[in-house]
């Protein structure tokens, strides 16, 4: 599974990419792999306040539907718009163009409960077995 | 969750770990679910020839006089107007005309059957039949020496007549024959779950691997996973037992009655006559939602702001690129007309339709119509 150095992680499966007061987030590729193909991805608008640990998107893939839960809380200031014509690209770049959207993080402190790349290795591992 | 180690494995394990499928339960057996991806799967399916490890299903052997023996009375299929070297697909009932079990049927010789079953509903099919059956010279249950493979696509007879002979091309759609295969002599019917033009194979469970792999030396072919299987099943409409029909159901409701031979007396035939001639009662209704989102098992569906019933099979079409599915309801809808699918934090508007809903399946190609 491929677990890029530069991210944060959360026990469900999503990673947060910290950019001054901005973080961009998304669902991992050991999220990706197990959903499947991924076809129709319920994003939150732009504006909406979320809180870390809630709900911020839904994800379909062909077996099931299944809730990502916000990485940390924030306001959304920009939604990945590709993905209602292709969430497909969730599969195919879960770290790049597979992004779900960037918010304005509102509590910075909010990092202290993330998983390191290490940790997140770790824990997907234990997971596998 | 089940546990792994108590669940049936078929004689391709190895083939499955080997070619990175993803493995789970279904029907009391570890089967896989997905190779490559299941919309890859159903397209390569419905452009090339997709092949199925079908081994978990149940096969009986009987040998039965039509004229003396009783299987008539106990499925909708009629014996007796069967060609040999026909198959049929029908119904076991219980006396209300729920669902025990559907199956097919394949007359081998004028007193020489086989029964293929669903395969978590096996051994009670078989203790049903063996408990009523009269007048048969024997019965046997030969599903663990019998192994099955499916393979489905427009490319299928091309592929396979390389193996068993251009004698694979003469097979009518629900006709088999015995053909000569690396050295067995197997049964290969023209039928399938996918809507395409098919065959199912069956052979001796231990030639199954040597066949698999022969099959998969061919570039036109692939594996495919039980995921592929039932989004190809439900963009033809086809019900799966356990989820479409059941205990619960009856065929009548679930827009099935073209399978029953209402000419002649069969369990549960009285009570799906009275259901069919009130006009009332669930029926099966399908339809296609108006956004990539999928309806799912158990939404339930409305109608005109009223709660009408629940979908039963829910997915996303990968032919179609829009959400599919089929359920109950309690009254007529006609298509064209739009229904809401959903549990409470979802909604989903679908229009529903004719079934089937893919309608360029090659499982007819160069048949009459």
């Amino acid at each position: 599974m491929n677990v890029p150095e530069d991210l944060l992680y959360t026990k469900d499966h999503e990673w947060a990419r910290i950019e001054g007061d901005n973080a961009v987030i998304g669902i991992t590729d050991f999220a990706q792999d197990s959903l499947g193909d991924i076809t129709f991805i319920d994003l939150p608008k732009q504006g909406a306040e979320l809180k870390q640990s809630e709900w911020c998107a839904t994800v379909e893939s062909v077996k099931a539907a299944s809730d990502v839960y916000a990485p940390l809380s924030g306001q959304v200031v920009k939604v990945n718009s590709e993905l209602a014509e292709h969430p497909e690209l969730v599969n195919k770049s879960a770290y790049d163009k597979g992004w779900f959207a960037v918010i304005k993080i509102s509590d910075m402190s909010q990092k202290g409960k993330l998983m390191s790349p290490a940790q997140y290795k770790e824990y997907t591992e234990g997971l596998s077995k | 969750m089940e546990e792994n180690s108590v669940l049936l494995k078929t004689p391709l394990l190895r083939q499955h770990e080997k070619l990175g499928a993803k493995m789970s339960p279904f029907g009391g057996w570890l089967m896989p679910i997905q190779y490559s991806g299941i919309i890859e799967e159903h397209n390569w399916t419905r452009k090339n020839v997709g092949l199925f490890d079908i081994c978990h299903m149940g096969e009986f052997a009987l040998r039965m006089d039509p004229e003396k023996g009783n299987l008539d009375t106990l499925v909708t299929i009629s014996l007796k107007r069967m060609p040999l070297f026909s198959c049929r697909y029908g119904f076991m009932l219980d006396e209300k005309g729920r669902v025990i079990d559907d199956l097919i049927i394949y007359r081998i010789d004028r007193e020489h059957w086989m029964i293929v079953v669903n395969a978590a509903t096996t051994q009670g099919d078989f203790s049903y039949l063996r408990s009523r059956l009269e007048g048969a010279g024997s019965f046997e249950d030969i599903s663990a020496s019998m192994g099955k493979l499916d393979l489905q696509g427009p490319l299928s007879a091309e592929v396979l007549s390389v193996l068993a002979g251009p004698g694979i091309r003469k097979l009518k759609y629900y006709t088999f024959g015995y053909f000569d295969l690396l050295g067995e002599r197997i049964i290969i019917s023209r039928t399938g779950y996918t809507g395409e033009l098919g065959y199912e194979l069956y052979m001796p469970a231990s030639k199954v691997a040597l066949l698999w792999d022969r099959l998969l030396e061919d570039d036109r072919v692939k594996p495919v996973g039980l995921g592929a299987r039932d989004t190809l099943r439900l963009e033809m409409c086809y019900s799966l037992y356990g989820q479409d029909i059941n205990r619960n159901t009856t065929p009548v409701a679930a827009g099935l009655g073209n399978f029953i031979d209402w000419d002649k007396e069969f369990t549960g035939r009285q009570a799906l006559l009275e259901e069919k001639n009130s006009g009332s009662g669930m029926r099966m209704i399908y339809f296609m939602a108006q956004s990539r989102r999928c309806p799912r098992h158990n939404y339930r569906i409305k109608y005109a702001g009223r709660d009408v019933g629940a979908v039963t099979s829910g997915s996303f079409s990968p032919s179609l690129g829009c959400g599919i599915g089929m359920g109950y309801a309690d009254r007529e809808i006609a298509p064209g007309e739009t229904v809401a699918l959903g549990d409470g934090s979802v909604s989903i508007d679908a229009e529903v339709t004719l079934k089937p809903f893919y309608k360029d399946g090659s499982a007819k190609s160069g048949e009459a119509k």
